[in-house]
């Protein structure tokens, strides 16, 4: 319907919606039920599913647009903008909303210059305010929150994960499904090969509910063993602070921070890291912050809601035997 | 090859950001102003290629008050031959869309092959720029390379895009716009040499009518900025590490109920 609000599906390339879609979808969901509108999904895929259609619907969708065809995969910005530009289009959404992944940070760039539109990146709260949208959002490493307004709809913006709730799934309730014809833009760019990452069998660092980190005081490549154990345990992704990125001892896609990535977790455990300003740039807004470091004057310690003063090597071997304590119980 | 770089001046990292008396901007007195990171692997990509043809040119473009100009040198330093410096008071409070059709207009007047930017500056941490340049100019884009190859004629660009779980190759025919990710390149550092002749190197105003350009009201305006709602207070357990690490998994089940 005109003036719905639009959530922008992000998928395992196999047909499954992630979380991060639940929780797209339900802002949506919760805005659009204050300026009497609904949620509705934008799901562009080369491959979806019944089972898929089905979790968008639980998640508040009204609708799904779904835009199938293999020459959707893999992401391609000059293949994505005109589509959803002419689905806009017809269509007059009144929101647009996305998720902070590479690929729709910059199908969102696109379609804000494509359409003339203003977007809020990497956003972490929407209120409306009367007619008005208004977005919040981290600037300056996190020093600053910055509120922003656009001058005209539909309001185009991506979610930071984690931070927005998705609503209780209702099981059943199913989703009226669109299958516009559009047509295809041809594409310039061609994929040549795609490597890849090798799994580590914990969840992704982005999405992650709970992150164990580790920095500098991780002394070396070899006793980040320590902090998967322990992420196994609790089901926990694995991230580092730059100094550990830098120095080799992990992967720079496991970077957590300014020049990495920007989490929001509800737990982050961060051992051995001291906390300078570029690293809490990119976990300051996780809810629960943990940290062991022998150093009882490092700046982490004055972010952290619990903290351990004492060798990240003794302490963090207890805690995997107490959290499986906890968890066999 | 002609290759333009698009940077961007930011606080640096360490600095204290306050906010001005408007609650709208920062108050700018004080602060250490730098190139973004992101930016500056761009400019080292840049000067790769070049350096790996034998040939070409290496021009950084940037949009901001006249303090920008010093960084622009700093870009000139390390290696860029010339400088253009998107000058205007018409460009106050420019959104990135609005930055976006500057740039866009200046690339269209300078017609390189390829441009390079940073994929996101790490003051407001858009990350737009970039990808509504290549909109704009209707060029091929990719977002978070961290590899690159221009083929031998100057004709196409390979890239391997950072993507979620995994890393993506494309070519992509000439001229494109790329955004560099950590992990390109190490950036260089300035050489003294390089430091001096900065100082003869060309660095051009433009204004806004020199691109042919009317300021339009921004897509996306600030309403305020504010200053961090405090975390509450945190406790350190005490304790030797066996006891400190049973009260630690206790609080996060029954306190916080983080887990």
């Amino acid at each position: 319907m005109a003036g719905a609000f639009w959530g922008i599906v992000e998928d395992d390339r196999q047909g499954n919606p992630k979380k991060v879609t639940a929780e797209v979808l339900g802002e949506a969901s919760r805005l659009a039920a204050k300026a009497g509108s609904q949620a509705e999904a934008i799901w562009i895929t080369d491959k979806a599913s019944e089972s898929g259609i089905r979790l968008l619907g639980e998640w508040g969708a009204r609708r799904v647009w779904l835009l199938e065809n293999a020459a959707f995969a893999p992401y391609r910005g000059e293949v994505w903008t005109p589509v959803v530009t002419e689905l806009a289009g017809t269509e007059s959404p009144k929101a647009i909303l996305g998720a902070v992944t590479t690929r729709q940070r910059e199908l969102m760039a696109r379609l804000s210059a494509r359409l003339g539109l203003g977007l809020s990146a990497d956003t972490t709260a929407l209120a409306l305010d009367g007619e008005q949208l208004v977005a919040t959002r981290p600037i300056y490493a996190g020093k600053l929150l910055a509120k922003v307004t656009w001058a005209k709809t539909p309001w185009l913006a991506t979610l930071r994960p984690n931070v927005f709730r998705a609503e209780e799934p209702q099981p059943g309730v199913a989703p009226s499904v669109e299958r516009p014809a559009v047509s295809l833009p041809a594409a310039r760019m061609t994929l040549v090969e795609r490597r890849e990452e090798a799994s580590t069998g914990l969840p992704e660092l982005a999405e992650a509910e709970i992150i164990v980190s580790g920095g500098r005081g991780m002394k070396g490549p070899e006793n980040f063993v320590i902090l998967e154990e322990l992420a196994r345990v609790i089901g926990a992704a694995v991230g580092a602070s730059r100094a550990a990125v830098d120095a080799g001892w992990r992967p720079h896609r496991f970077q957590v921070g300014q020049t990495g990535r920007t989490v929001s977790p509800k737990l982050y455990l961060a051992f051995g890291i001291s906390g300078a300003i570029q690293h809490l740039a990119g976990m300051r807004t996780s809810k629960v912050i943990c940290a062991v470091n022998k150093d009882p004057e490092a700046p982490i310690f004055k972010i952290a809601d619990y903290g351990i003063v004492a060798d990240l090597f003794e302490v963090a071997p207890l805690l995997t035997q107490e959290f499986k304590k906890l968890l066999e119980k | 090859m002609k290759i333009l770089v698009l940077v961007k001046q930011v606080p640096d990292t360490a600095t204290q950001v306050k906010l001005g008396a408007d609650s709208k901007t920062i108050d700018t007195a004080g602060i250490t102003w730098i190139v973004s990171p992101y930016d500056e692997f761009a400019l080292e990509e840049a000067l790769r290629i070049k350096e790996k043809r034998g040939q070409g040119e290496v021009v950084v473009v940037s949009l901001g008050p006249a303090r920008v100009k010093e960084s622009l040198r700093s870009c000139l330093a390390m290696g860029a031959d010339r400088a253009i410096h998107l000058v205007d008071p018409a460009w106050d409070g420019a959104d990135t869309l609005a930055t976006a059709r500057a740039l866009a207009a200046a690339i269209k007047q300078e017609a390189p092959g390829l441009v390079l930017c940073g994929r996101q500056a790490i003051d407001d941490d858009m990350g737009s720029v970039g990808a509504q340049v290549a909109e704009l100019l209707g060029w091929p884009c990719a977002s978070w390379i961290i590899e690159e190859a221009v083929d031998g004629g100057g004709t196409s660009i390979r890239v391997g895009r950072q993507a979620e779980g995994g890393l993506e190759v494309f070519d992509l025919p000439l001229p494109a716009v790329v955004s560099a990710q950590k992990g390109l390149n190490e950036p260089r550092y300035p050489t003294l040499k390089g430091i001096m002749g900065a100082k003869k190197k060309e660095m051009k105003d433009v204004k806004a009518a020199d691109l042919g350009l009317a300021v339009e009201p921004p897509a996306l305006s600030v309403v305020a900025l504010e200053a961090l709602p405090p975390r509450p207070p945190g406790r350190v357990i005490p304790g030797e590490p066996a006891e400190a690490a049973r009260e630690l998994v206790r609080a996060l089940r029954e306190e916080a109920k983080a887990i």
